[in-house]
């Protein structure tokens, strides 16, 4: 019984050290959140803002303009539910855009931003879109990078 | 001046100025129609007959009325007469629940119902021309009727379900009908304006489809677009959110065939 414990809860140590894990064996990286904040990139990956940029306007993947204007050229339909993206980078340091573009409902639970980088809890979702983020580890890096850079 | 008198010419004087200050208790305004975040041109378009595209199925929906069905030989026509008669109000009450069976139907439900039952005719698939024809032009007869549907008695837990629907967060992007077609409805997404979510209008000729489409192919579209499953037409979980949107239209004027972006 006392070995039965212990194998178990070493289990659970092993699954909360891997991140989030479903049936299908896609998986999320593991973070730490601190406050409103992840600090540290996922992955330890490194962003590049020009790749940041294209994932934020493009429809398929970011499609941040739906929700947020931002000040970006060419681009003359921009959504009007979210903060303005214009200054961004000067309001919030990189942990704090990080762990809202992964789940901004950690910091206001009724938020309208959908979660970018979360699996868990979500129902009735598209079987083409099961078990896997909105994006990618790299790609929430990027926009991260990119986001930074809206400091004015 | 006695008490008595005193205290009368102050409640005299306090109900004239209350109804000014405070306006009585009256029932809710009813939502806007989506038609109102159409440009004046298209809203132009939709109110003309010969220039409305959706009049087309409307027009077709005519043709099938006094066209005799099934094994019976029967027309909608033969057991209902003239539809601008028969039919008028009848969308305002719908999805309504079939005293027979029980069941939630809408429109097209009960179209193909009176098909199977009493025409002894195949039931016409969604999004078929002949049955947005027929849908639209029965819609068509209340055109101008305020909604009206009964969300009590048989039709209680069908209701509670649709609003449970419209409440809750589903999809990848983890949205709830609620949070775009309440909390946000007028404002911005992108170049479109949010609607109060009302199914006046429908069928409706959609820009986007080119085409016109019922009220379940427009829920679907929306179940895409925050990344949730797509129930199949005429899904239980869809009809009981038709209710639900019919009763939020309460007192709006049916539009069939509205045009929509």
């Amino acid at each position: 019984m006392r070995l039965g414990g212990k194998l178990l809860s070493g289990a659970f140590w092993l699954l909360a050290a891997l991140g989030s894990q479903n049936a299908s064996g896609a998986e999320l990286l593991p973070y730490t959140v601190r406050n409103d904040s992840v600090p540290a990139p996922l992955g330890g990956l490194s962003g590049d803002p020009r790749r940041g940029r294209d994932i934020v306007l493009d429809r398929r993947r970011g499609n941040c303009l739906i929700c947020h204007s931002a000040p970006v050229a060419g681009e003359p339909f921009q959504g009007e539910l979210g903060p303005p993206l214009a200054g961004v980078g000067s309001r919030l340091d990189a942990g704090q855009i990080r762990l809202r573009l992964i789940d901004q409902s950690r910091i206001s639970p009724r938020t309208i931003m959908p979660p970018y980088y979360r699996i868990e809890g979500l129902r009735d979702v598209d079987p083409a879109y099961r078990d896997r983020p909105a994006l990618d580890a790299q790609e929430i890096e990027d926009m991260v990078a990119y986001l930074r850079t809206l400091t004015d | 001046m006695s008490r008595g008198r005193a205290l009368a010419l102050m409640v005299m004087i306090a109900s004239l100025i209350t109804p000014l200050i405070t306006p009585l208790p009256t029932h809710a305004d009813p939502l806007p129609s989506g038609t109102g975040f159409l440009s004046e041109d298209l809203q132009a378009r939709q109110a003309d007959e010969a220039a409305n595209p959706g009049m087309l199925w409307v027009d077709e929906g005519a043709r099938l009325w006094q066209s005799p069905q099934g094994a019976t030989g029967a027309s909608c026509a033969s057991c209902h007469g003239d539809a601008t008669t028969s039919m008028r109000g009848i969308a305002t009450r719908y999805p309504a629940v079939d005293a027979t069976s029980g069941a939630l139907l809408n429109l097209e439900d009960r179209i193909n119902l009176c098909r199977t039952r009493h025409q002894k005719a195949e039931p016409y698939p969604y999004e078929s021309d002949p049955l947005l024809g027929l849908t639209a032009y029965v819609a068509r007869q209340s055109l101008g009727l305020p909604m009206d549907v009964e969300t009590g008695g048989a039709a209680a837990p069908f209701y509670a379900a649709g609003e449970a629907f419209f409440h809750r967060r589903q999809g990848q992007l983890n949205l709830s009908c609620a949070q775009c077609h309440d909390d946000n409805a007028g404002r911005s997404l992108r170049g479109d304006t949010i609607s109060h979510g009302l199914g006046n209008g429908y069928p409706a000729y959609r820009l986007e489809w080119q085409s016109l489409g019922s009220l379940q192919r427009r829920l679907r579209s929306c179940s895409f677009g925050v990344r949730a499953v797509q129930f199949d037409y005429g899904s239980p979980d869809y009809l009981a959110l038709e209710l639900y949107l019919a009763k939020r239209a309460q007192g709006v004027a049916i539009e069939t065939p509205a045009i929509r972006r």
